[in-house]
């Protein structure tokens, strides 16, 4: 008795020579976009290797990297500010009308706080930085790479990770804690003015309620997730920019992939590190 | 209005400047370049099917051939910016293909590399993009740098162009910033990837006088990849011919006018 009669025979294409012919197709086209979310996977994990293999080597290109922490920060500023601003207003109207239900007006001050602090901060910041840093960084990397400039700075003996991708990645992990602090600002002023419009309250009054039962961990643990957010951002758009083929198609596409893929793995990065940092700062 | 000022090569600064690129490799006197059955491929396409060639220092090599024959490619696995399929490539007697990257940007320092579209950095001043290479490899100091862009922007004739931004310029000015970029470190060898296409007469001539010059006094082994026979007649010691991946024909610029094969006599019978 052969090997092969020991192994149940479930079903072969000579059984049904046209679902055969139909299940190939079928199989490919299921198999494609498996094998090319695991190619991305691949080739990002590749670009994180040369980013951190040339991170280690001098020089440092710290003209490039004020130059990052201008762009991404500095000229963030406005937008995050404004969107934080916009949320902190909205949470105080929203929030006020659901408290006021349940006969818990009185923790109005410390819900704003804690919402914007915990989520809704770094999470608006997160997803405003991978829509303007994200596409900006797409596209100029993307028209860097189709138009050879890539090329010529690798040519010229300059290492192209360091110099570009580095510099910007940098850039974002230092900044998105800046600017989640701004945003919340913004929110918490923004709450208090909407909380006082509807019943006058002082800012510090607001504040002692607010931050009444806040510990430093509050404050820890989402700087360090924003960290993980400028993470993302920095890498897959760097990524996305520095693969960019097919002229200005091509940027155009680098710069729409940027901001979608960093936006989505924002928003898994926060589930999972919300979990993490529920477990290790309860 | 394109300056047309008669080009001048540009010379090392004469104040014992500290260029990077006096660091040649070890071997300067054998060939500079010596490439040997170069294999490359693209998803199953053959591009370059066993190429050889030799350039010695001073002498200039033109790759003629029709449009998608691997002629950049070639320049691109000369600087190490793809790598062969199969074969050797020595610069200096180095050898590409097992330095490393560390090695390779040490090599790369000897070369300079002009792009068919000058690849000029769009987010910096024409000063900026020629002083860049200077900057990360040069020991000097400002003012000798701000000397030495200088005296190469007016080997190109843009001196007068310093401070304009690359999006300002003409095609054919960003082609002579593009070269001025390519000389700043003293390069012993040069690529230039189609130098004189989209150039007025008057300039392309003027670019090929600055090759030759560089040739006589700098000897610096140059690879012209052009489809400007005129310019390859003016320029070249030696012209290759590629087609189909091969090198179809290597000679002067008049055994290759006097060649009979076919597709030899096809290529020139053209500019005839």
């Amino acid at each position: 008795m052969s090997h092969n009669a020991k192994v149940p025979r479930l079903w072969s294409s000579q059984d049904d020579p046209q679902a055969a012919t139909l299940a190939g197709p079928a199989l490919a086209s299921l198999w494609r976009p498996i094998n090319e979310l695991l190619e991305w996977f691949g080739e990002i994990g590749i670009f994180v290797w040369q980013v951190a293999r040339a991170t280690v080597r001098r020089p440092f290109e710290g003209r490039e990297l004020i130059r990052q922490l201008d762009e991404v920060g500095a000229k963030s500023l406005p937008m995050v500010a404004m969107a934080g601003a916009a949320i902190g207003a909205v949470l105080a109207l929203e929030s006020r009308h659901s408290l006021i239900r349940f006969g818990a007006k009185a923790m109005l001050p410390a819900a704003i706080v804690f919402s914007i602090i915990h989520e809704t901060g770094p999470v608006v910041t997160g997803l405003v930085v991978s829509g303007r840093v994200g596409a900006g960084i797409g596209a100029e990397l993307g028209s860097m790479k189709v138009t050879e400039q890539i090329d010529a700075i690798e040519a010229s003996g300059v290492n192209p990770y360091k110099l570009l991708a580095f510099t910007r990645i940098l850039a974002c992990v230092l900044m998105l804690p800046l600017l989640t602090l701004a945003a919340d600002f913004a929110g918490v002023a923004t709450g208090w003015i909407a909380t006082t419009l509807a019943e006058p309250m002082s800012f510090q009054k607001f504040l002692q309620a607010g931050f009444a039962r806040a510990t430093f961990s509050d404050f820890l643990a989402p700087t360090f997730r924003t960290m993980v957010f400028g993470l993302i951002i920095g890498v897959i758009a760097c990524f996305q920019g520095m693969r960019s083929q097919g002229g200005t198609e091509g940027v155009g596409r680098s710069a729409t992939s940027s901001v979608v893929l960093s936006s989505l793995f924002v928003m898994l990065a926060d589930v999972i590190l919300t979990k993490l940092i529920l477990v290790f700062f309860p | 209005m394109m300056p047309t000022d008669q080009v001048v090569a540009p010379t090392a600064a004469a104040s014992g400047t500290n260029l990077a690129a006096e660091s040649a490799g070890p071997n300067n006197n054998g060939p500079a370049m010596v490439l040997k059955g170069i294999h490359k491929s693209f998803e199953g396409q053959v591009v370059l099917n066993g190429i050889d060639l030799t350039v010695g220092s001073g002498k200039t090599l033109a790759v003629l051939g029709r449009s998608g024959t691997g002629k950049s490619v070639l320049l691109r696995l000369i600087i190490g910016l793809q790598k062969p399929d199969s074969g050797s490539i020595q610069i200096h007697g180095q050898e590409l293909t097992s330095v490393g990257l560390e090695g390779i940007n040490e090599i790369r320092k000897t070369m300079g590399f002009l792009f068919q579209h000058a690849a000029l950095y769009d987010s910096l001043t024409v000063e900026e993009n020629v002083a860049f290479p200077l900057r990360r490899h040069s020991k000097l100091t400002a003012p000798e740098r701000a000397d030495r862009v200088k005296e190469l922007l007016t080997g190109v004739g843009m001196e007068s162009d310093l401070k304009k931004m690359p999006s300002e310029l003409s095609g054919g000015m960003q082609k002579r910033v593009g070269l001025a970029r390519a000389l700043a470190l003293e390069p012993s060898i040069l690529l230039l990837d189609e130098p004189t296409a989209g150039l007025d007469p008057i300039t392309s001539r003027e670019i090929d006088e600055l090759i030759l010059k560089l040739q006589e006094e700098r000897d610096v082994a140059s690879i012209v990849v052009t489809h400007d026979l005129h310019s390859a007649k003016t320029i070249a010691d030696r012209i290759v011919l590629l087609h189909e991946g091969n090198a179809v024909i290597e000679g002067t610029f008049e055994e290759l006018e006097r060649s009979d094969d076919e597709f030899v006599a096809e290529f020139f019978k053209r500019d005839s």
